[in-house]
């Protein structure tokens, strides 16, 4: 019965919250409630029994990548009157890419129909966790049958990385950096010169 | 009504009990740890610290909290209100919730959850929000700037601890923090991971923003960062859950290198001493570095900062997890993943 109630309380609040991110006024909150959604969304992971993928919920959503988002949108200076401005203009627009999205879901959500691997795979049960704790299991599973897909996820982000790197990377002439090597191969020697002042002349 | 009571109601008293038994005396550590600090930064500046309330000084601690306490919560008039209040709650809460998952004995731990390090790793990236909400919510220019950096410095300082801590999982094969501990008994991972302890070590100071790297409250330039604006119990939850943070930072060290409430020697003198006394003399001894760091060295420059971490840190780590998986399959020392865990 406990288990039922903190089910409907972590997707009431996570429900409440997505609807809060897209209504709320400030953008600062709209961030605000998208992290307490990654939050309900980690709660009902480990309701279902799969704590590793909420921890890791939370440390790449929350912890990193809403960071960011946070680190953006507060530097900002986002007024919601402006945002609002254009809204009547794109609201047809909008209508439309709504429409054509639902109507592509019902049309493919009408004919769907299971490959028969994606099927035998589902049947073919991974142990349960009285044998193998999930994150292990996740690992075998990850780790022999789809290591190949793994490792092309791993090269899908690397060059996503490289590539935001590459587009934003400039240049810059005029700040000044620390070379540490040269800092280091300094010497007492040539760093300090003696200097005999003259009396009422200075330097 | 008896049914009641033994399925929900005694379970729902008796984790409140455990949890006050965890929750009680983390403050008080923490009430002494700002003496231990006062103290030992004092002795090593040729001072005497506070001696004046109480025998030796001791209750000072209190006198402050009390005077917090009394103090008026001002709440500047053009903060947002809600943010400004929630952000001191919230470094505290987390502060404090991380302890469910702290083994500090043998079986005495209150949530002995399979994935323990997870746990402490992903609470402790949260600890930024308390700041960097605090510093957007306060609306003064100081505030911000310490959030802002604040922010950069505790996102680039937790790669390299992921790496690092993934060296640790590497020789234990398992995320459960007993686990981890028990897999010490041979040798500390400090003996063989010697310079991932040191990367993690250095690490913990910048990810609990304290000297030589505590840039979001650098009092000469920020006055005092992203708290300037806070007053009374709210700036009193921000030490209080600062201060938490660094005991948990200083046992999560003590689990993973340190061997947890194991003794250093499994002969007669010492594991005669319970094993959360090893803990708690672990803990204070990595807290005097934290406070002698303090003490001796001067705060980083910014860049200088992001360099260690990026440049110095993060490349290490790095070649610390290949390192230390090529030496664990090539000598076949890859522990054997337990079949059945938790």
């Amino acid at each position: 019965m406990i288990a039922t109630l903190v089910f409907y309380m972590f997707a009431i609040f996570c429900i409440g919250s997505g609807v809060m991110v897209v209504t709320s006024r400030n953008p600062v909150h709209s961030v605000l409630f998208l992290i307490l959604a990654f939050f309900n969304a980690g709660g009902l992971f480990v309701l279902a029994g799969a704590e590793f993928l909420a921890m890791l919920l939370v440390i790449v959503y929350v912890g990193a990548v809403a960071v960011l988002f946070m680190f953006v949108v507060m530097m900002l200076d986002v007024t919601v009157a402006e945002m609002k401005q254009g809204f009547l203009n794109y609201l047809p627009i909008g209508l439309l890419v709504v429409v054509i999205f639902i109507g592509e879901m019902l049309a493919s959500a009408s004919v769907w129909h299971m490959a028969p691997e994606a099927a035998a795979n589902i049947q073919a049960k991974t142990p349960g966790v009285d044998v193998m704790s999930n994150t292990s299991a996740l690992a075998e599973l990850l780790y022999t049958r789809y290591v190949y897909l793994f490792q092309a996820a791993g090269l899908v982000l690397l060059v996503a990385m490289i590539g935001a790197i590459v587009l934003t990377h400039r240049k810059r002439k005029d700040s000044k950096k620390q070379v540490i090597s040269r800092q280091l191969a300094r010497d007492a020697k040539e760093a300090v010169v003696l200097k005999k002042v003259e009396t009422g002349r200075g330097i | 009504m008896v049914e009641l009571w033994d399925a929900y109601l005694w379970p729902l008293i008796w984790i409140v009990i455990k949890i006050l038994v965890i929750v009680v005396p983390v403050l008080v550590a923490v009430a002494y740890l700002t003496y231990m600090e006062r103290k030992v930064i004092g002795s090593m500046h040729l001072r005497r610290g506070p001696n004046v309330v109480g025998p030796f000084g001791l209750l000072q601690p209190f006198a402050d909290g009390v005077k917090l306490f009394l103090k008026e919560t001002v709440i500047p008039s053009s903060a947002n209100r809600a943010v400004f209040l929630i952000a001191p709650m919230l470094t505290f809460f987390l502060a404090l919730i991380a302890w469910a998952v702290i083994p500090f004995g043998e079986g005495l731990v209150l949530a002995d959850i399979n994935v323990g390090v997870l746990y402490l790793f992903a609470i402790s990236s949260l600890g930024v929000y308390g700041i960097v909400m605090a510093g957007w919510a306060s609306n003064s220019k100081y505030a911000f700037l310490g959030a802002l950096r604040s922010a950069a410095q505790m996102v680039s300082y937790e790669v390299s601890m992921g790496f690092v801590i993934i060296t640790v999982l590497l020789c234990v094969g398992s995320l459960n923090l007993t686990a981890i501990v028990e897999a010490q008994r041979g040798m500390w991972f400090v003996i063989p991971l010697l310079p991932m302890a040191v990367v993690f070590f250095i690490s913990t100071l910048a990810e609990t923003n304290r000297h030589p790297f505590d840039l979001a409250e650098a009092e000469a330039e920020l006055v005092a960062g992203f708290n300037v604006e806070y007053s009374a119990m709210t700036f009193a939850l921000f030490f209080l859950g600062e201060y938490a943070n660094m005991i948990l930072m200083c046992g999560m060290t003590t689990i993973l290198f340190l061997g947890g409430w194991l003794p250093p020697l499994d002969i007669a003198p010492f594991n005669l001493i319970p094993g959360p006394i090893w803990f708690f003399i672990k803990i204070v001894m990595l807290l005097f570095i934290f406070i002698w760091v303090r003490a001796s060295f001067p705060r980083y420059r910014y860049d200088q900062l992001m360099r260690l971490g990026w440049k110095v840190f993060l490349p290490m780590s790095l070649a610390g997890v290949v390192i230390v998986s090529a030496v664990l399959v090539m000598f076949d020392l890859l522990p054997n993943v337990p079949a059945v865990t938790g």
